[in-house]
């Protein structure tokens, strides 16, 4: 039945990532990476704004909480005082000649949120532009943010999707320290960092290493597009182009250090570090690396949708093959199929005509539902199968109900006509108590069910909704129709399976 | 045809205590069993993974449970077949956070060489989600108990409502008792099941209860049992019917619907027929116990009667501008 209207034009029913097979992630962002992150590029800041302004300072360290620093001449301590005012959100403490800052709550909270909501805008531009049909990137709760990735065909493309996702992409510029460089190999991290120098290794070959100034030149933000191209060996490399500012910086920056290295950096590897010839004005650049065209190409998707502000894991992975999928469709069918064919048989054998009334309001049910669901473009899971082949076993309540209650009245020796609309006045109160319930247990379902839950939830509701109606107006419109009939046939037996 | 013609009055009521021993022996022997052996989460509450693989050929369980052993990331994974001697699940409490390579990744790298396979479905399922979507559960089942017994009272009494609740609970515990006893994986599937329970056998219950408020409307004179007798007599027809319509298609969902949803399946099947005893021989009888004062509901009824007669008169004289 699904099949049959995925071919029909116009809305359709969707389905569910458990049948048509699919990648559905919870992923969580590590948001607190986002506050540190920034504290980071503060104290760099602080740094390259005392040596500007020829302040000296000592001591400037920093945590996930704050930064720390002691201004040596206590007549500049006002000095900082203006541009302090321009970091939003910071607090400072003054206590002699040491300043302190940190970051109040609110900022810490507006720091974490946008990095979800930048991680989600990122994920959903890299997929957008991965070529898959229609990717959901939605956010859930605070910190989660949810992936569902339909109609992943192989085990290449589903680990291809999860590198895209994931890779951070953060681009860095950075000076090679020249004056010290030869030393890297006898130098700890912590002997770098006291020249304000990081040591990176080299991307294709781990245990070359390079001896970079920790703050960059420039970094990713100032990145307006990243495409493939080749280089004169034909073997793929990334071209980018950087934006006015980054083209002026970097244009300044290479010509002041023509003869020196430039490292390009990559999520912390050095991909390349080119001889600065001459100054560079333009504003674009290479990178080049051991790639495959289909490495080249998700990594310029990566850095044309930015970096992501906070690393992201993996909460939550559901993952079906395509031909599970396919499976789980054929069982449920035979399913749906062979319950159907029992009640339809069972419900004409015990009430006779009355038995086909109530089959006809069966088979509309079945349309009303599917009818509902492409509408609302609602989704068809495996649960919502088996919430579809339930709807054919309690959806003839109904109209057991009523008819059982037509031939207590036709007992009772009352008219054809007054059998029926009593029969159905008497009835009505039942059925809708009844189903009311029923519709509680599956609402709350759907407001606490999560995935392929939910859209057994669905499929319950509309089916119980479409009961009622089917019910209580269409079987109801062909009783009074063939009121008369029935009346003047007499023959309960046929009508209604019942004798006298 | 007809399985009910109704001629007579059975007289359910006398069979209560006998159905009431039965159904508490029942219930303590679900408890016991939730006790002794326990709930087997899955997944889903417990956080884990699960890895189903299928083979070519009959899947070689020895050979896969060798190539895992000695990694820690495997540690206590339980190989067991999955409908078919061809596909095989792997359950691990363990799972991994990185999205690029996970703990299903690693599972296809370590069963390399036991065959040829594909793997069909990877569920990882991280503690912290695990716990939220347990607590999520319960929080359901609570919430559609309360709207239900809500419901319940507003249309009825709150008797009728004590007496569908312990009705539920009756369904549940019995329903849980026998996932238990299976050690039948509880999933978000089986939690889906309950709540299904909960709004059938309600449904049945309600049918029998809508009769009984009927009997005692329309019948000043009867006594309580009488019309509870009456009524349960009059509904057993229907009763039988859709419960066994209903059963049809679980039965064929539970036959022919897939390995994946046999645990769903497997407790509907459980509540249908739990729930449709219960609502002859539980929710009924409890009514009856609780006294039900069937001359106080018409002094209500008689009451919200003149009350809705007062109003429509001043309504009456207030069109005719006589106020």
């Amino acid at each position: 039945m699904p099949s049959l209207l995925q071919t029909e034009g116009g809305k359709k029913v969707t389905l569910g990532l458990d049948l048509q097979g699919g990648l559905h992630m919870l992923l969580g962002v590590k948001t607190e990476e986002a506050t540190k992150s920034r504290i980071k590029s503060i104290a760099a800041s602080i740094k390259h704004f005392a040596e500007r302004n020829d302040i000296l300072i000592d001591g400037l360290t920093f945590d996930e909480t704050g930064i720390k620093f002691e201004v040596l001449d206590s007549d500049e301590l006002t000095q900082f005082d203006d541009f302090f005012k321009e970091i939003e959100g910071s607090v400072i403490s003054k206590v002699g000649t040491v300043i302190s800052l940190s970051l109040t709550e609110k900022e810490i909270i507006r720091t974490k949120k946008e990095a979800v909501s930048q991680a989600i805008e990122t994920i959903r531009n890299r997929l957008d532009q991965f070529g898959l049909s229609e990717p959901v990137v939605a956010k859930q709760g605070e910190e989660k943010i949810l992936v569902q990735l339909a109609g992943i065909k192989t085990q290449e493309e589903e680990q291809r999707a999860r590198e895209l996702i994931s890779r951070a992409a953060k681009l860095e510029l950075m000076a090679v320290d020249e004056d010290r460089n030869a030393r890297v190999y006898n130098m700890s991290d912590a002997d770098a960092a006291e020249y304000g120098d990081v040591i990176l290794s080299d991307a294709k070959n781990s245990s070359i290493k390079y001896l970079v100034r920790e703050i960059p030149i420039l970094d990713g933000g100032m990145l307006t597009d990243a495409s493939m191209g080749f280089d004169k060996n034909n073997r793929p490399l990334i071209n980018f182009r950087l934006n006015a500012e980054g083209a002026e910086i970097f244009g300044d920056f290479t010509g002041r250090s023509v003869g020196k290295r430039l490292a390009v950096v990559l999520d912390g590897k050095v991909y390349s570090a080119p001889n600065i010839n001459e100054r560079i004005g333009g504003g674009s650049g290479q990178i080049s690396g051991n790639y495959t065209v289909m490495e080249a190409k998700d990594l310029a998707i990566a850095l044309r949708s930015g970096a992501l502000l906070a690393p992201i894991y993996l909460m939550e992975k559901r993952s079906v093959g395509p031909s599970l999928g396919a499976d789980s469709i054929k069982a449920s069918l035979v399913a749906l199929i062979g319950g159907f064919v029992l009640v339809i048989i069972f419900m004409l054998i015990y009430y006779r005509l009355a038995g086909v009334i109530a089959n006809i309001a069966l088979i509309a049910n079945l349309f009303i539902l599917l009818a509902v669901m492409s509408l609302f473009g609602a989704t068809l899971t495996l649960p919502g199968m088996a919430g579809i082949v339930l709807t054919v076993g309690m959806a003839v309540d109904a109209n057991v109900i009523i008819n059982e209650r037509i031939r207590e009245l036709i007992y009772e020796g009352k008219s054809m006509h007054k059998a029926i609309e009593e029969g159905y006045a008497n009835a009505m109160r039942a059925i809708l108590d009844a189903n009311i319930t029923t519709l509680i247990a599956s609402v709350v379902l759907y407001a606490y069910g999560t995935g392929a839950i939910k859209g057994f939830a669905i499929t319950m509701s509309i089916g119980i909704l479409a009961s009622m109606l089917t019910a209580i107006l269409g079987t109801h419109g062909i009783y009074q129709m063939l009121e008369n009939r029935i009346s003047k046939s007499k023959n309960n037996k046929l009508w209604f399976g019942i004798k006298g | 045809m007809e399985f009910f013609r109704y001629t007579r009055t059975f007289n359910f009521m006398g069979k209560s205590k006998f159905a009431m021993v039965i159904s508490i022996i029942l219930v303590l022997a679900s408890y016991a069993i939730l006790a002794t052996k326990g709930l087997n989460y899955g997944v889903d509450f417990a956080g884990g993974t699960v890895v189903q693989v299928k083979y070519d050929t009959s899947a070689p369980i020895n050979k896969m449970r060798d190539s895992l052993k000695g990694n820690p990331l495997f540690a206590g994974a339980s190989i067991s077949e999955f409908g078919s001697p061809d596909e095989v699940v792997i359950r691990m409490k363990t799972t991994t956070g990185s999205v690029t390579t996970d703990i299903g990744d690693e599972t296809r790298e370590a069963l390399k060489g036991s065959g040829n396979f594909e793997i069909r479905r990877v569920d990882i399922v991280g503690p912290t989600v695990g716990a939220e979507l347990k607590e999520k559960g319960i929080m359901s089942l609570l919430l559609a108990v309360l709207g239900i017994l809500v419901y319940v009272a507003f249309r009825f009494e709150w008797r009728f409502a004590v007496a569908s609740i312990v009705a539920l609970i009756h369904d549940i515990s019995i329903a849980l008792g026998m996932v238990a006893l299976f050690q039948i994986d509880v999933n978000l599937d089986v939690l889906a099941a309950l709540l299904t329970i909960l709004g059938y056998s309600l449904n049945d219950t309600i049918i029998v209860f809508d009769r009984i408020r009927e009997g005692v409307t329309g019948n000043r004179l009867q006594d309580l049992e009488s019309t509870i007798n009456e009524s349960v007599t009059r509904t057993l027809a229907r009763t039988t019917l859709t419960s066994l319509t209903t059963f049809f298609v679980v039965f064929t969902l539970f036959m022919f619907g897939g390995e994946i949803i046999h645990a769903f399946a497997f407790t509907l099947l459980v509540g249908v027929v739990v729930g449709t005893y219960s609502s002859v021989f539980v929710a009924s009888p409890i009514l009856l116990w609780f006294g039900f004062d069937v001359k106080n509901y018409h002094n209500k009824l008689a009451e919200k009667a003149k009350r809705t007669a007062e109003k429509q008169k001043m309504r009456d004289q207030f069109d005719q501008g006589v106020v």
